[in-house]
């Protein structure tokens, strides 16, 4: 017979686990020597590396950053390391690094270009981190506004009334609410802030300019942009709004209303069914033969149009996988609170989808952002149609590396620190198991 | 649907019965309510009056319609005929009196549904801030007040993922008590938990019972249905088959389906 009964009259209080097991010794037996085997391939991977390392290294340390053409590059290595050297000649980057920031943006106004970058990161504080006073939030909404003055010039005049649009928008919602119900309310103010936009808009600029004049910048037109500026320009513009659409498009596709409902899905599939490449030419060819005559509809505009609308249809489908994935209950719960349907959205859904969703938007935005080079197909000049002109330059013709290799480390690493502050993001916004 | 944990109605706290009044003036009228999911017909010519004090114990199988029933009545779920009048508000599809209605009754869900995003005060004062109107330091003040109540003030700044299942659903049931509802439903508000804080969140229920509250409660719970309630509902196939008092209910069932389920239930 065994014997089966035990009684417990000590509960057993945590002890700290074995030195042995814990601690970075541990980890490299576990993970790079846990048998032969493995043993083995770590020690090959590691000779490989630094095989590639070996030969990678003298082309860095070879390279050149003094010399006005590719030739002269040659030479100059030829004669420091020997006639079979290899080395990088970077001088490229030192001869071009403004044109490959600015374009061909005067050179006498890159300040504007500049203080719109140190802005853009003023703006994208509070946005981001929670520790900045929310308080800065009203200048992360008044910043579109100042950049398209800074950037493209003329009167400030202009982005006020666009931003007066939203106030006068506003106004007509708040009035009409109490009386005419929501709906009408929204539509109203809708309607309004278009009125305002499409006919008095204009007059009144024209009208604040002439008693303003001091507020009026050197105009730059939108050909002389180009280069890291001009990515940035329609990235952070196509970042910026295709959440917001995007965020409305998924609601309007779950929402039970058909029309609504109907108008979204169409426009999703529509937009995911054609390539890019596609709605880019539309908007630089096509564009403007259906647009009344006489108006001129700028290319980086309509560009960033095309990309945002581009990007807000796949944002759409990737909150809506957010959405799908939170469980009823929560919905429930809001409305048995007595929530209305915009107030759980806002408070109560959209926080957690968009929680859900943050891996899959910051990878929309990732994308987004490296798509901006396909604009060098319509004659902007991004980095990639830089790289194009400066090797057309009989200076550097046949210089490859060097300008690719700048061009994708630049762009590394704007799509590394957003990954990087994504993982930050999630981690902050654990909330079960701290 | 969890396993019914009939918990001895001796274990919990004893309620007295002068407390328990109930009034003549009625909660909610729910006249030849009729409701179709597609063509299953779940809820079958529902009659029920509540009276204001009332505790009704909602009864029965799973799939006899319980939930669905009580759901009707904040309308989480539509009917499709009949009449439903809560607080002398008639339900329809008019967003403004579902709104208010909502806003008056609060309702317990059996996995608590606390908002994860939020901390527990957050949870317990967004709907009185957003939908009241209230200010937020006296909605904050009114969920201590109410999490003191259910005894869980101390974790007013943690996340409900920190909380163990009987603690969130008292956070849960403060939450509702936030909006200060003239009627509370319950829907299983137990069945979820572990056995051993299914009594912790029983006992706040009859303290809520004590102070008058109107409610109505789906459960699989007897002991708390002799303890507290004033008239025991069972349902089978979407229809009311018998209401009674708790102990003519448990001592003396009239239909052939009361005493199946009252065998099977109470019968291990």
């Amino acid at each position: 017979m065994h014997d089966v009964s035990f009684v417990r009259h000590e509960m057993l209080s945590p002890q700290p686990a074995p030195a042995s097991q814990v601690g970075p010794l541990r980890w490299a037996r576990e993970n790079l020597f846990s048998s032969i085997l493995n043993s083995f391939l770590t020690i090959v991977s590691a000779a490989a590396v630094i095989l590639a390392l070996a030969h990678l290294w003298p082309w860095f340390a070879h390279s050149v950053w003094h010399a006005g053409s590719l030739r002269e590059c040659r030479e100059m290595i030829a004669q420091r390391w020997g006639e079979d050297a290899t080395g990088a000649c970077f001088a490229v980057i030192r001869d071009r690094w403004k044109q490959f920031l600015f374009g061909f943006y005067p050179s006498e106004l890159y300040w504007r270009p500049t203080l719109s970058f140190v802005l853009l990161l003023a703006a994208l504080a509070p946005i981001l981190f929670s520790a900045v006073p929310r308080r800065m939030l009203w200048f992360s909404i008044a910043f579109p506004g100042i950049v398209y003055w800074l950037l493209w010039g003329g009167s400030l005049a202009l982005p006020i009334c666009v931003y007066a649009g939203f106030l006068v928008g506003m106004l007509v919602h708040r009035l009409v609410g109490p009386r005419f119900g929501s709906l009408l309310a929204l539509i109203g103010g809708v309607l309004a802030t278009l009125i305002w936009w499409f006919y008095l808009a204009g007059p009144v600029a024209g009208l604040l300019e002439t008693i303003l004049p001091f507020l009026t910048l050197e105009p730059v037109a939108s050909k002389r942009f180009g280069g890291f500026m001009l990515s940035i320009v329609i990235g952070a513009t196509g970042i910026a709004f295709s959440l917001p659409l995007g965020v409305l498009l998924a609601l309007g596709r779950r929402s039970g209303l058909f029309i609504i409902q109907s108008i979204c899905i169409g426009f999703i599939e529509f937009i995911r069914g054609v390539p890019l490449i596609t709605l880019l030419l539309v908007a630089s060819f096509l564009l403007n033969i259906f647009l009344p005559p006489g108006t001129n509809f700028d290319i980086i505009l309509r560009v960033i149009i095309m990309v945002t609308l581009f990007s807000a249809a796949y944002m759409a489908e990737t909150i809506r996988g957010g959405l799908a994935a939170l469980p009823r209950g929560q919905y429930e719960a809001a409305d048995a609170l007595g929530l209305d349907y915009w107030q759980a959205m806002r408070l109560v859904i959209m926080p957690q989808a968009l929680k859900i969703s943050i891996p899959n938007i910051v990878n929309n935005f990732i994308s987004l952002f490296k798509d901006t080079t396909l604009v060098a197909i319509i004659a902007l000049l991004d980095p990639i149609g830089l790289v194009t002109s400066i090797r057309a330059d009989s200076n550097w013709n046949g210089i490859v590396w060097e300008l690719y290799g700048f061009v994708a480390l630049i762009f590394f690493i704007c799509c590394y620190s957003m990954s990087v502050y994504s993982k930050h993001l999630e981690r902050r916004l654990r909330t079960d198991h701290r | 649907m969890s396993e019914p944990h009939p918990v001895d109605a001796s274990e919990l706290e004893t309620v007295d019965p002068k407390l328990l009044h109930v009034s003549d003036e009625v909660a909610i009228e729910i006249t030849g309510m009729n409701k179709w999911y597609g063509q299953f017909h779940v809820l079958r010519d529902i009659n029920l009056t509540v009276y204001r004090g009332e505790r009704i114990v909602i009864a029965g199988p799973s799939g006899s319609g319980k939930s669905t029933l009580i759901r009707c009545i904040n309308r989480l779920e539509e009917h499709q005929k009949g009449k439903i009048i809560v607080d002398g508000t008639e339900l329809s599809s008019d967003l403004k009196n579902i709104d208010k209605i909502r806003s008056e009754v609060g309702m317990v869900f059996q996995h608590f549904n606390l908002f994860p995003h939020l901390t527990i005060l957050q949870n317990c004062t967004l709907a009185p801030i957003w939908v009241r109107k209230t200010p937020k330091k006296e909605a904050e003040e009114t969920a201590m007040h109410f999490l003191r109540k259910v005894r869980i003030p101390e974790q007013a700044n943690k996340f409900p993922g920190q909380l163990s299942g009987g603690q969130q659903q008292r956070v849960a049931i403060a939450r509702s008590l936030c909006m200060r509802p003239r009627i509370m439903l319950f829907d299983e508000p137990t069945s979820a938990l572990d056995p051993e804080m299914i009594k912790e969140v029983l006992d706040t229920m009859i303290e809520l019972a004590e102070e008058g509250m109107t409610m109505l409660c789906v459960t699989h719970e007897m002991g708390f249905a002799q303890a507290v309630a004033n008239r025991v509902i069972f349902m089978d196939q979407g229809q009311i088959v018998e209401q009674n008092t708790p102990y003519e209910f448990f001592n003396n069932p009239q239909s052939e389906r009361s005493k199946l389920f009252l065998s099977q239930i109470l019968g291990h």
